[in-house]
């Protein structure tokens, strides 16, 4: 069966400092799949280089078969791949509303999810629709984030680091959100370094060390001592 | 009475200036980009103007109405081909290649026109004048702050009441993340120039038509639309139209004490503003 989502071999480099090593992931449709790994280890690059921020080296990333790792970002994101970025990255210009509507500026496409879907989904970004969004707390400019990203119906979330920073309270309460997402019809990688929440939420966890990936399988498969070894590069 | 009638027309005379500079903050605001030329478009837009009138016989206000989108046209191209390569963190290479597309604008036209000065007429439009009470008004310059006022109203429907206009601003805000939501920020860009030259080529009617002009004032336009556009708060529409009025009215008042102060007293309310305040009357939040 054709993935989803595939990286084959992928490469980045951040000008002479090469951050990927021919990186495979998979994500099939229906999936969540979470990679983790400590700072530094290449995941919010090999995000961006799914998402066309980051220009990649040699290497293959397929949308449905089809090579999209040459496109730039506005051109990945209308083909339905969507990205929730590190830091959240709202607009400050724009109020809450504004910045969930600029989410489907550039993929215009029927599906569950639209403003009054978005709103039901974070009741409090209904309340606070006028206000700048960067005015909100981190878990509130989260959903924002989050809401944004949905806006444009896309078939693939790409979820960058959305629990950094925040209280463990609000990370429960944004992760409440994902059956409902997923339960719409997207298939989801996350990137967390919270490994504990990682392995609640996936389908299958891949773990990246050093710019490769150093272990892949289901959560169940996966042994603490595993996991451990791969994400620090030394066994407990 | 006399004040009363120097500060009117000072008004009107700041609706010039605003339309100057409304091109210049749209640019800015968008893209962070000073635009050197500004003032040389506007005088290549008269002389568009201008061999629009000769060639077809039109009125200027309908030769404008054809220029518009042949202005558009190039604003988007010369944004697209040239000026999208020079943006980036360094500030220098926009500022060098529209200084050096000033001086290509100004020796194209003086190859293309000679140094010979140039008006637009419009008829019987330049002497008319009406009434507001005890004042009597030209109908030129209440229909240039007319239009600035139009232009200032347009630019924030567009801005605030569009998906263009936030495109406009989220990419302005942060490029790399606009292009996560589709926006192609060198066609973007584009789109923002085009509609710059569109309010360049308005601007250009009212010069031409309310004064001469020749291939070198480019310039000088340029600092009138500089002052205004700091003055109100770089981004600012309506800070940009506050400050063409203010540079306006310094200059009749100034006039009005001693002809030889009029362009002395507009960069001295400019200097005035800056050091009260820095950052324009009406700044940005996120400025």
């Amino acid at each position: 069966m054709t993935a989803l989502l595939e990286t084959k071999g992928l490469t980045a480099r951040y000008g002479d400092f090469q951050a990927l090593f021919g990186v495979d992931l998979r994500l099939d449709a229906g999936e969540t799949v979470a990679i983790i790994g400590a700072n530094g280890a290449g995941k919010t690059t090999l995000m961006r280089s799914i998402a066309g921020v980051l220009a990649n080296g040699p290497g293959e990333v397929l949308f449905d078969g089809q090579p999209i790792g040459a496109l730039p970002a506005a051109q990945v994101m209308a083909r339905g791949i969507a990205m929730v970025p590190e830091g959240r990255k709202l607009f400050p210009s724009l109020s809450v509303e504004e910045n969930l509507l600029m989410g489907a500026y550039g993929r215009k496409v029927e599906g569950p999810w639209r403003l009054d879907t978005v709103y039901d989904l974070f009741p409090v970004l209904k309340e606070r629709r006028n206000n700048p969004g960067t005015a909100l707390s981190g878990g509130q400019q989260q959903m924002v984030a989050i809401g944004r990203a949905l806006m444009s119906n896309p078939r693939v979330l790409l979820c960058d680091e959305i629990s950094l920073g925040l209280a463990p309270v609000v990370i429960r309460d944004i992760y409440a959100a994902f059956p409902q997402i997923r339960a719409a019809g997207a298939s989801i990688v996350i990137v967390e370094q919270d490994i504990g929440q990682a392995l609640k939420v996936a389908d299958r966890v891949s773990c990246m060390m050093e710019g490769r990936v150093t272990l892949t399988g289901r959560p169940a498969e996966l042994s603490r001592e595993d996991i451990h070894a791969a994400y620090f590069g030394v066994h407990a | 009475m006399i004040w009363v009638d120097t500060i009117v027309q000072g008004v009107l005379l700041g609706g010039l200036y605003a339309l100057f500079a409304a091109g210049l903050s749209l640019v800015f605001g968008v893209m962070r980009l000073v635009n050197l030329a500004h003032g040389d478009l506007i005088v290549l837009g008269a002389f568009l103007i201008l061999v629009i009138v000769s060639a077809l016989g039109l009125n200027p206000f309908l030769a404008a109405l054809v220029a518009l989108p042949v202005m558009f046209c190039l604003g988007w191209g010369l944004q697209f081909v040239v000026l999208n390569r020079t943006l980036g963190d360094d500030i220098l290479p926009p500022l060098l290649v529209t200084f050096g597309l000033s001086i290509v604008i100004q020796n194209a036209l003086l190859e293309g026109f000679s140094a010979d000065s140039r008006r637009i007429s419009v008829g019987g439009l330049e002497a008319a004048s009406v009434s507001l009470g005890p004042i009597a008004v030209g109908v030129m310059p209440l229909l240039t702050f007319l239009s600035a006022v139009a232009v200032i109203i347009a630019l924030n429907a567009l801005f605030y009441r569009t998906a263009l206009g936030r495109a406009f601003r989220a990419t302005s805000d942060d490029p790399v993340t606009a292009g996560l939501m589709g926006v192609d920020p060198k066609r973007l860009f584009a789109t923002a120039t085009g509609i710059a030259m569109i309010v360049v080529t308005i601007a250009a009617l009212y010069l031409g038509t309310r004064s001469n002009f020749d291939p070198t004032i480019g310039p000088a336009r340029l600092i009138y639309a500089f002052e205004a556009v700091i003055i109100g708060g770089l981004g600012s529409f309506w800070g940009t139209l506050a400050g063409g009025v203010i540079i306006g009215v310094a200059q009749t008042m100034g006039a009005a004490i001693n002809p030889e102060w009029q362009i002395l007293s507009g960069h001295v309310a400019f200097l005035l503003v800056l050091l009260f305040r820095p950052r324009g009357l009406f700044p940005r939040a996120n400025d």
